[in-house]
């Protein structure tokens, strides 16, 4: 039995029943070097200062809490407040991740960095610290995607990053998973595979939410110094969950604190055409962890959908799956039309235009926040800004034609 | 002892190699994948390893990703193997080892996956995505049906792990001759003669087969002059795309000939 009141020591290779490494032995050498180099790095403090005035001097961290009153009207009668990751330097929250994991490559002495990306955000930002730490950096691309994402395949091109389209299966995140999963079999002596989410094999699930719990630490600290007390609600949407892990994981152990994670319901939850792993999936194996998944009754992986790339993932990450099956965060669907409402509302209401991913969970706190009582605080991590969706925003409301 | 050892024991004490041979099972449909399989057992491969399509395979390149896409896009489904297996086994002596990714199996149950694969005569599961490490159940399983169980020895395996895949690996143990994806190569890497000298020195009486990349009969032969035999797929395949059963038959024999 888990222990329910210290959620937050938990570090893998299992969360509960979920996590693990099923993947091939050919990549068990290179996860345990980089489970060693990582172990070695936590507890070395020229490792943390460097992290950290990375994080102080080229990522623009602390990110800014902001209320957004006017948002919250819409919600009922509670304060909303958003955890700018925004703000962050490429974007989005994913860049926190980036910059750790190409810390420990260059430990590991790798000189050419690999990622998969849905949405791109996680591209550029490998692509980013490929750049600023002068790694060879190549990145596969659902071919679906970089139709969707242009603008961020010329921003990984101009920051001299190779994008790969991938052109079998359905040609999104998932494929672009197994395509980075194959360069790395291949060329795992020089080449550190850069991990986007909160997925895959041990110990990257437990690596991507360390250097994305960076999130939860300020925004607690913020909460507490600024506002004097700590949210009724902490909520992020949820793909293969890292940026909701990164907000959630500093609240595990405040049981007053309830977890909100919104997932991508694209058409609908009673569709077929969805992303919602965790409400409506089962427990199975995909890019080497056991998790819920979205699969047929013979374990194929069934093709996610949502009209945000980033969430569109057939996945999710272990420690998810342990934190609902717990009870200790609850999850609902959001579709595409509710997500795309809310990126208007907070557009119009605040001035912030956030990225369709991070709309799901503006969605989520319109559609529940009336369920809270009066004076409720829920705090949301807004985790990318939008101009990459210009295109789809732009068609979706016929701004563009 | 497993009678895939048995067999592989025996080819090496008669001073003959062995070539063990890949199809994917639903590939283009399920009549033509056991017709397939049937004329390569014919023609000569001594092992067969069929394989479950899979829709994310993380292991494979271009070539088998494609034909099991394909299988998939035709219909396959678990619930056809076992008869496909059954069908295949009585029409031929070849040993039936299955490959699979493990969520499949696990969907399917992993007890259930193996007492079905038994009764329709399989000789045992080759896992290229279950490392000893998380494969409790299937051991349990696999102990209990007599079945094989070929677990993956790489060049990036360390003596600990080569112990531990030689100590639970029965059938024969599945040396990757490459770091790399399966698919031809024409140099085969002189890395697989370290895989499999790491595994001997386990001391280990499980036979050592090396697979990934082989598509000549010259390398069919180079393999079996320090290994117990060579793993072929994807040539296979393609001799079958292009040329239907009579060229997978001509392949098989120019392999098995090279010998």
């Amino acid at each position: 039995m888990t222990d329910k009141t210290n959620l937050k020591a938990q570090d893998g290779p299992y969360f509960g029943e979920y996590g693990g490494r099923f993947v091939p032995e050919s990549l068990i050498a290179a996860l345990d070097q980089l489970e060693e180099t990582y172990s070695q790095a936590k507890v070395d403090p020229t490792f943390a200062l460097e992290l950290d005035e990375l994080n102080k001097t080229y990522v623009g961290r602390p990110s800014i809490i902001t209320e957004v009153p006017k948002f919250a009207a819409l919600a009922g009668d509670i304060r909303v407040l958003l955890k700018r990751e925004d703000l962050n330097h490429t974007g989005s929250h994913k860049i926190n991740n980036v910059i750790g994991q190409a810390l420990l490559a260059k430990r590991m002495g790798k000189k050419r960095i690999i990622a998969e990306t849905g949405a791109g955000q996680h591209g550029v930002a490998s692509a980013t610290a490929a750049a600023l730490f002068g790694l060879e950096c190549v990145v596969y691309m659902g071919e679906v995607d970089t139709q969707r994402q242009a603008l961020n395949v010329a921003r990984m091109k101009l920051l001299g990053a190779e994008v790969v389209p991938v052109t079998t299966g359905s040609r999104t995140l998932k494929d672009a998973i197994n395509e980075a999963l194959r360069d790395w079999v291949a060329n795992v002596d020089d080449t550190h595979y850069l991990l986007g989410t909160v997925a895959g094999p041990h110990p990257f699930p437990t690596i991507v939410r360390d250097f994305h719990s960076v999130i939860g630490k300020e925004a607690r600290q913020q909460m507490l110094d600024d506002f004097g007390f700590l949210p009724d609600v902490v909520t992020a949407c949820v793909g293969g969950g890292s940026n909701a892990i990164g907000l959630f994981h500093a609240f595990l152990d405040d049981e007053d604190v309830a977890l909100w994670g919104f997932e991508a319901a694209g058409d609908g939850m009673e569709t077929m055409r969805h992303a919602a792993t965790l409400s409506k999936g089962r427990v199975g194996v995909l890019h080497g962890a056991k998790s819920y998944m979205l699969q047929d009754e013979d374990g194929q992986t069934v093709e996610s959908h949502s009209i945000s790339a980033g969430l569109d993932y057939p996945g999710v990450g272990p420690e998810h799956s342990w934190l609902k099956d717990l009870n200790r965060a609850q999850y609902f669907g959001i579709s595409d039309d509710e997500a795309m409402q809310a990126l208007k509302a907070l557009s119009q209401s605040e001035g912030i235009i956030p990225a369709i991913e991070t709309a799901h969970a503006l969605a989520g706190v319109i559609k529940y926040g009336h369920t809270l009582p009066a004076g409720s605080s829920v705090l949301l991590n807004l985790s990318g800004r939008g101009d990459k969706d210009m295109e789809t925003v732009g068609k979706y409301f016929g701004f563009l034609e | 002892m497993s009678k895939t050892e048995e067999l592989l024991h025996d080819l090496s004490d008669k001073g003959q190699p062995a070539l063990i041979g890949y199809f994917p099972a639903g590939y283009p449909t399920v009549e033509d994948s056991v017709e397939a399989s049937v004329a390569m057992c014919e023609s000569g491969i001594d092992i067969l390893e069929l394989g479950v399509p899979y829709s994310d395979p993380v292991m494979d390149g271009l070539v088998i990703q494609v034909a099991t896409e394909q299988a998939l896009a035709n219909g396959f489904k678990l619930n056809m193997f076992f008869d496909m297996v059954k069908q295949i086994t009585s029409r031929v002596e070849t040993p039936v080892l299955v490959m699979s990714y493990w969520n499949p199996i696990m969907q399917y149950g992993v007890e259930r996956f193996a007492r079905d694969l038994k009764a329709a005569g399989g000789a045992g599961l080759i896992t290229p995505d279950l490392i000893p490490d998380e494969a409790s159940d299937w051991l349990r399983y696999s102990e209990e049906l007599d079945l094989d169980r070929v677990f993956m020895a790489t060049p990036s395996s360390s003596q600990k792990r080569l112990d531990q895949v030689a100590k639970l690996s029965r059938g024969f143990i599945y040396a990757v001759s490459t770091m790399g994806i399966t698919g031809a190569r024409e140099d085969l890497d002189a890395k697989a003669r370290g895989v499999v000298s790491g595994v001997r020195e386990t001391h280990t009486q499980v036979p050592v087969c090396v697979g990934i990349g082989i598509s000549t009969a010259d390398q069919v032969t180079e393999v079996n002059s320090y290994a117990d035999g060579a793993i072929v797929g994807s040539v296979f395949i393609k001799a079958y795309r292009d040329g239907g059963i009579s060229e997978l038959r001509k392949t098989v024999k120019q392999l098995k000939g090279g010998m």
